[in-house]
């Protein structure tokens, strides 16, 4: 086994990382410490933020890839390991195989046979044209009228176990936080719906296909779940890969004022004028073509469609970024006139430390709120841009390409629609969550809102 | 306010140097002239001769940005840059790299855009406006919270969904509007009913929700409460009160897009078959048209412009207090 | 209350403005098409998934384009419609040309003399034959052209050929065709013909020398200039004399690049200031073909109309066996053609063209792109027994034309390539391995769903020179099973891997993995695809990399060399085996000859280029057919492609629809189709009943909605009314 480290799972848990130990700093805020806790007070907020984070630790999970040894073939001594082209995940190992269930072609969820037909041979050597039986589902069944039977003796089994698995979870943080005046009840609600419904799909998707297959054959609902990985991943790197920038030139532009903040002013309105899409998918192209010529850089494919992804994380980062940035400026040009910093100015503090100690504690709350806003649209967005078709690269997964794909099977009669409605699911929940959880933060973080709520 | 006005317009003709220069360079760091005219050559009988002749017909024969050949100023004169960019400013867009005329394309293609984008702009506005008075009329109850949840809700379904499910429900399935298309003459609304109808639903969550924060906000105000201690009716203070009042922050919020409509929209172009800008753009990126995508960016730029000093002025006519300078 | 009664009302009078506008209209809701004359036979038809960019004959070269150049212009030959295999018929000259053999001094000499130099082909005009009504051919009372202007102020106001109130005509004379052939030498207009036709017709290099260094400001009227191998003998006779032998070169007058142009129509559209207008030869073409442009806005449509000058065309009154019993003798001898207007609307993208076809609203499914869209194909599958259309489908009577053009799609080999190119035994061997592990049945079936046929040899069927049954069989590659061609099983492959060194896909000595490389085109390449092929080859123990890239990279790969394994496809411009064999010949390999060329497997070897070299000038029989029998056995030997298929597509033809053969070279079969206006119009009307119920539901939620508001709020009033 050789683990592989792409740039997305680099970045990704470097971001991880940094989040914890950012909230561990502002914990040390009292004043910070109470909007949290204000977000966190309300069982919505305990909920949105438990399904967000089942996301990402799914999208953790598929972040930790490795390469498989492969066998010496016999007979043939060398010291030298090689290892296999596919690079898996984590996740893969948990669902259980649920990616290597291969079928011919479309079948419909729970189906047990295919979607089309194909010439068989029947008992008596006969060539007739009919649907053939799946490879992966229901094989064990002694007749197909077993099968809803099956279905509801097996789900409920992993319903138990489920159940088993998320008491074990919950459990010790009841211990723990049973005392604690937040609703830690919503959190455990949904802990232990979301695990049992985890448990329920990779147990039963070794019997079935939950959410049938599609043209390939590959399981849909796998694929779906690959989906999130780069859901989660776009919505959080592209902010992460453009804040440097943002808060640099925002600060700059605020603090320092004149031809700095000229100079910044030029930049963000000549990016933002030029029209989102245009500049997303030149610079899309840009990345791809220079990724084509190069391909030297790359010794798995695996790490050209990373490189591309990461790509397009920056350009939409870098597309999004004038809103920070203005925001940022707005906010600097603001603070900086307060008397404390004027002050600090009077006694003849370094810039630099004006800056590290006033100006950037002040505006950390724009980022913040920035970032949750944000990641819901760019989760959105990738749907869009891979229909124009510079979105993800296809060989990584992804609930844009999923859809632009599924387009034309709504034509078919009879409809295929499960490979839609898997990737309209688990987009629509994540957003979701996402959305609901912004405005919370939105609400605790921001002081126009907070004023009025309390006010109200 | 007609010194600001010049002086903004001065302003951003640096801007659109720098728009310019962008695109260019975006575009010709992967781009060379030579695959330009590949892949508008095709695919059969590319002899390096139909190269050449093809870079010289459209005007790509030349250094991109530096012509060292040259002397004085033409060395930056004699390039493809300032041949292309300077005829832009004269709003000369030249020929499509298929060689079309793209100011002819764009005249043209403009009023399909507008007869999407405007009436989705206005009933948008419209139908926005009425259900979030309508749910500031219950604010604080569990209606309230209901219909906020739903627009977090519609918010949340991406783009591609509604259109793909309008357009397989009502049109498909339902046979109630054609699929797609654009008739210019006769019964244009016919095409224009969906692709309005779902552009105003995409919106809805969106839109709703904002305006909703709004009218909130207006409602908190001391004036209302002296209204309503005054013992005037619900609607009186919603209509009478609320409404003009939160005008000012809807005028100036959607007088920005206004110039933006004449764009046109991508996606529901593209899906409903509407000849427009959105989907002339959409074509131009596919087929790597790199002169439509110049002017595109351009005109783009312009209308952004223009939005800002609408904006500006809209302030100044919705509030007498502020003055432009 | 008074809003909601207001509110009420302004309801009632939505719904009452949708009725009463529904009740008004014609016809269903849902008609996408824009109202047409209905004095006239119109053909609902699509041009997808872009407007023609060029209509001029001189630089056009792509199908999309030539379905509309077809019908306007008629080249000196054409085929025949029904009869299959491919047959040329003269059509604007009147009979096929009449070949002379001329030695190197132009005495005509006997083809066996060896002493041949050059070709010539002689054609007689049609003297009936005459252009479309356009204002090119106006004259005034004294003969002179009426639309002739000195200055860009005098035409301003025509902004469309259909502006010009005065039209004119004449015949086709023999000039016409010399203009044209000039016209394609002319270095200006930069036509693709120049590079190739160059090498064949005598003089035509020059001439295009000579003419790059006149002035030119305004037209330059290429009559004053010679081509040595041009020749107007009379005004309906000319002739062509080519270097050498090539007797394909019959092929190519069947193409519109050989169609008259009217010197006198492109001395108009140089009128000063009509090329800012699109007033040019590629945007409005004048021909003397069946059909004439009357309408071209590339944003929405391109509509044709009958040309009232065209010569008198009859239906065949013979075909291909089978064809009377298909129907398709039904018309035999009636006057061309049968249609008066054809509209085609853009349509971008496939899913509202096949949503429409459905609905009725389009006659056809396509014009000349098929089922490769992978959308039409979700409607039927292609069974043993043929198609196998759905309920829906067959409810609606619609008939299928099968069409396997002369092109396929393949992956090839780079011969050069280090790990799997070369001509050694073992190399022949992982090739041929690899060959096998690559199911193409089943990809067929599954990616194209059924509508394509394995190829054995670059040769498709339809083509002389292919062979069926056990004889046309890779023996390489299949077993000839119960009268069936058998892929080989698994097992060999992986026997053959092992004998080409690599057990399990490791190599024997290093024991590394072998890992191939596949150069896609972006575009052309999804996940499901490639996993599918990933899973293909790991079966032998086979990794696969794939290196997408955009066509101009793709093209940069190919002509270096520099790939391993490649897609590609080809469509071949005429039905000749020499088309495809070319393919591999060493003098296209762009590694050889530094060109442009189609041999990117880079196959090189001596043996095939000289059996090539005779195959080309053999005339068809059966000698010829055993020279390609053997140029098959050396592909096949030498295992060149990894894959190649000849994909089938598949046109649906509403009912009303009758004369759908489709010819897998010429598009231009317009004049034949039939459709029945009325059966039409019932059909439409039956298929597209609105269902209404969504509207009423959908105002009753509406109301619904309103409901509970409007309650609240008066129970809210009455609250702070006793407040």
């Amino acid at each position: 086994m050789k683990v592989v480290v792409l740039w997305s799972d680099a970045l990704i848990f470097l971001l991880a990382i940094s989040l914890v130990v950012f909230f561990f700093q502002l914990r040390k805020d009292p004043q910070i410490r109470a909007r949290w806790q204000q977000v966190f007070s309300s069982r919505l907020g305990m909920m949105t933020f438990t399904v967000i984070i089942a996301y990402v630790s799914v999208a953790l999970l598929d972040s930790m890839h490795f390469r498989v040894a492969l066998e010496n073939p016999d007979g043939l001594e060398t010291q030298e390991v090689f290892y296999d082209n596919n690079v898996t995940s984590v996740l893969d190992v948990l669902s259980g195989g649920m990616g290597e269930r291969f079928e011919r072609t479309y079948s419909a969820p729970f189906a047990l046979k295919s979607f089309e037909k194909q010439t068989l041979q029947d008992e008596m050597g006969r060539t007739v044209r009919d649907f053939p039986q799946l490879k992966h589902a229901g094989v064990h069944l002694e007749s197909p009228q077993d099968k809803w039977a099956d279905v509801g003796q097996r789900s409920l089994y992993a319903l138990l176990m489920g159940a088993a698995l998320s008491l074990l979870i919950i459990l010790p943080q009841w211990l723990l936080l049973r005392n604690s005046p937040l609703p830690w009840y919503a959190s455990w609600a949904v802990q232990g719906i979301l695990i049992s419904a985890a448990v329920w799909m990779v147990s039963i998707s070794r019997y079935y296909h939950v959410l049938g297959t599609d043209l390939g054959g590959a399981d849909v609902l796998y694929q779906t779940m690959k989906g999130i990985r780069t859901g989660v991943l776009l919505g959080t790197l592209s902010t992460l890969i453009m804040l440097p920038i943002a808060v640099t030139l925002g600060i700059a532009a605020g603090y320092f004022k004149g031809w700095v903040d000229d100079v910044v002013q030029y930049l963000y309105i000549t990016l933002s004028s030029i029209p989102g899409i245009l500049l997303i998918a030149a610079s899309v192209l840009l990345f791809q073509v220079y990724i084509d010529i190069n391909p030297d850089f790359f010794s798995i494919g695996m790490e050209k469609a990373d490189a591309k992804f990461i790509a397009l994380c920056f350009i939409l980062g870098v597309t999004s970024w004038s809103t920070l940035c203005r925001l940022i400026r707005a906010e600097t040009l603001k603070i900086s006139q307060l008397g404390y910093v004027q002050a600090a100015h009077a006694f003849g503090v370094s810039h630099v430390r004006i800056l590290w100690r006033h100006i950037l504690p002040n505006v950390v709350h724009i980022i913040l709120i920035t970032f949750v806003l944000d990641f819901s649209a760019l989760v959105l967005a990738e749907a869009v841009l891979s229909y124009i078709g510079v979105g993800i690269d296809p060989s990584m997964g992804s609930w844009g390409n999923m859809i632009n794909g599924a387009r034309t099977e709504l034509s078919r009669e009879p409809v295929i629609w499960w490979t839609l409605a898997g990737a309209f699911l688990f987009m629509f929940v994540l957003v979701l969550a996402a959305n609901l959880f912004s405005d919370l933060v939105r609400d605790a973080f921001d002081p126009r809102t907070s004023l009025r709520r309390s006010e109200a | 306010m007609f010194a600001y006005i010049v002086r903004r317009l001065l302003y951003a003709i640096p801007i659109l140097i720098g728009v310019n220069l962008l695109t260019f360079t975006l575009f010709f760091v992967v781009n060379t002239p030579d695959d330009m005219a590949v892949s508008q050559l095709g695919e059969k009988y590319v002899t390096p001769e139909a190269i050449e002749n093809w870079k010289k017909k459209n005007g790509y024969d030349k250094p991109l940005f530096v012509n060292a050949d040259a002397s004085g100023t033409s060395q930056l004169t004699d390039t493809i840059f300032f041949n292309k960019s300077v005829r832009l400013f004269a709003f000369d867009f030249g020929r499509s790299e298929s060689g079309r005329d793209i100011t002819t394309d764009v005249s043209t293609r403009m009023w399909p855009s507008l007869a999407v984008a405007l009436p989705t702009f206005i009933v948008g506005i419209g139908v926005n406006i009425t259900i979030a008075l309508m749910v500031v009329m219950f604010h604080a109850t569990r209606l309230d919270r209901g219909a906020v949840f739903l627009f977090v809700a519609l918010m949340s379904i991406s783009y591609l969904f509604y259109i793909i499910g309008g357009q397989y429900l009502v049109a498909k399935s339902w046979r109630l509007v054609p699929v797609s298309g654009f008739v210019p003459e006769g019964q244009v609304w016919r095409f224009l009913v969906l692709p309005v109808m779902v552009g105003v639903i995409a919106g809805i969550g969106a839109g709703a929700r904002w305006y909703r924060t709004l009218f909130l906000e207006e409602a908190n105000q001391d004036y209302v409460r002296t209204a309503r201690a005054k013992g005037c009716s619900e609607l009186t203070i919603l209509f009478k009160h609320i409404l003009p009042n939160a005008m000012i922050p809807i005028l100036t919020g959607v007088v920005v897009l206004i110039p933006t409509l004449f764009m046109g929209s991508l996606l529901i172009e593209s899906f409903f078959g509407i000849p427009g800008l959105g989907s002339y753009m959409l074509d131009a990126i596919n087929s790597q048209d790199f002169a439509i995508v110049r002017s595109m960016v351009f005109i783009g730029s312009i209308l952004y412009i223009l939005g800002l000093i609408l904006t500006d002025i809209s302030y100044t006519l919705a509030d007498p207090r502020v003055r432009l300078s | 209350m008074k809003a909601a009664l207001r509110f009420a009302a302004l309801l009632a009078a939505i719904s009452l403005a949708i009725g009463l506008t529904s009740g008004c209209s014609e016809g269903p809701w849902n008609d996408p098409n824009p109202s047409s004359p209905p004095n006239k036979i119109t053909y609902q038809s699509v041009m997808t998934p872009a407007p023609p960019k060029h209509l001029d004959t001189a630089l056009s070269y792509a199908t999309d384009e030539a379905l509309f150049l077809m019908q306007i212009y008629e080249p000196p030959l054409g085929y025949h419609f029904l009869k299959r295999p491919y047959e040329l018929i003269p059509q604007s000259v009147e009979q096929l040309p009449e070949v002379t053999y001329l030695d190197k001094d132009g005495a005509p000499v006997d083809l066996e003399s060896g002493e041949v130099a050059y070709t010539r082909y002689q054609m007689t005009v049609r003297p009936e034959a005459h252009y479309q009504p356009h204002p090119a051919f106006a004259v005034d009372a004294s003969g002179e052209p009426l639309y002739l202007f000195s200055t860009a102020q005098e035409g301003a106001r025509f902004h469309q050929v259909p502006d010009f109130p005065e039209l004119g005509s004449r015949p086709v004379q023999a000039g016409d065709f010399v203009y044209a052939i000039k016209r394609l030498a002319d270095p200006v207009l930069g036509s693709p013909m120049l590079g190739l036709m160059g090498q064949y017709i005598v003089g035509m290099k020059e001439f295009s020398d000579r003419i790059d260094e006149e002035p030119r400001e305004r037209w330059l009227d290429l009559r004053q200039y010679e081509m040595t191998g041009l020749e107007i003998i009379d005004d309906q006779t000319f002739s062509i004399t080519i270097n050498g032998r090539y007797p394909q070169f019959i092929y190519w007058l069947a193409m519109h690049f050989f169609s008259p142009i009217a010197p006198e129509v492109d001395r108009f559209y140089k009128n000063p200031g009509f090329v800012d207008r699109n007033l040019t030869l590629d945007w409005w073409p004048v021909g003397a073909g069946p059909f004439m442009m009357v309408k071209n806005n590339p944003n929405t449509e391109i509509v044709l109309e009958k040309n009232p000058n065209y010569r008198p065309d009859f239906y065949p009154t013979e075909g291909e066996q089978g064809d009377a019993e298909a129907g398709f003798l039904d018309d035999a001898g009636k006057r061309l053609p049968f249609i008066d207007r054809a509209v085609f609307r853009l349509e971008k993208t496939v899913l509202p063209l096949w949503t429409k076809f459905l609905q009725g609203y389009y006659d056809r499914s396509g014009e000349v792109r098929g089922n490769t869209n992978r959308v039409f194909d979700q409607a039927f599958v292609v069974g043993p027994d043929g198609l196998e259309l759905t309920e829906e489908l067959r409810g609606h009577d619609i008939t299928v034309s099968q069409d396997v053009k002369p092109g396929m799609y393949y992956y090839g080999f780079n011969m050069r390539d280090p790990v799997i190119g070369g001509y050694t035994d073992e190399r022949r061997k992982l090739r041929r391995a690899l060959q096998i592990a690559f199911d193409l049945e089943e990809y067929i079936n599954i990616f194209y769903k059924g509508n394509g046929i394995a190829g054995m040899s670059p040769i498709p069927p339809g083509i002389p020179g292919f062979m069926d049954g056990e004889a046309g069989i890779n023996p390489y590659v299949y077993d000839w099973v119960d009268g069936k061609a058998q892929r080989k099983p698994i097992e060999h492959a992986k026997q053959l891997m092992i004998e080409a060194g690599y057990p399990n896909g490791r190599n024997a000595v290093t024991g590394e993995p072998l890992k191939i490389f596949i150069d896609v085109q972006s575009q052309a390449m999804n996940n499901t695809t490639m996993n599918w092929i990933t899973r293909t080859f790991s079966q032998i123990g086979v990794q696969v990399e794939y290196r997408p890239a955009d066509w101009n990279r793709t093209r940069e790969k190919l002509l270096t060399g520099n790939t391993q394994i490649f897609s590609h496809g080809w469509i071949a411009d005429y039905p000749d085996p020499e088309n495809f064999l070319f393919l591999l010949s060493s003098s296209e390999s762009p590694l050889i000859c530094e060109c442009d060329g189609a041999n990117n497997a880079n196959y090189d070897s001596r043996e095939y280029d000289d059996l090539f070299e005779q195959m080309r000038l053999e005339p068809s029989g059966p000698a010829r057919d055993k020279i390609i029998s053997r140029m098959i056995d050396l592909y096949q030997k030498d295992a060149i492609w990894l894959y190649t298929f000849f994909p089938k597509d598949n046109y649906l033809n509403n009912a009303w629809v009758s004369n759908t053969k489709r010819h897998g070279i010429t598009p231009g079969n317009l004049k034949y189709l039939r459709i029945d206006p009325e059966h039409r119009a019932e059909r439409q009307a039956q298929w597209n009943q609105p269902v209404t119920w969504p509207l009423y539901a959908g105002a009753i939620l509406l109301l619904l909605l309103l409901l509970p508001g409007v309650i609240a709020y008066r129970r809210r009033l009455k609250a702070t009314a006793t407040h």
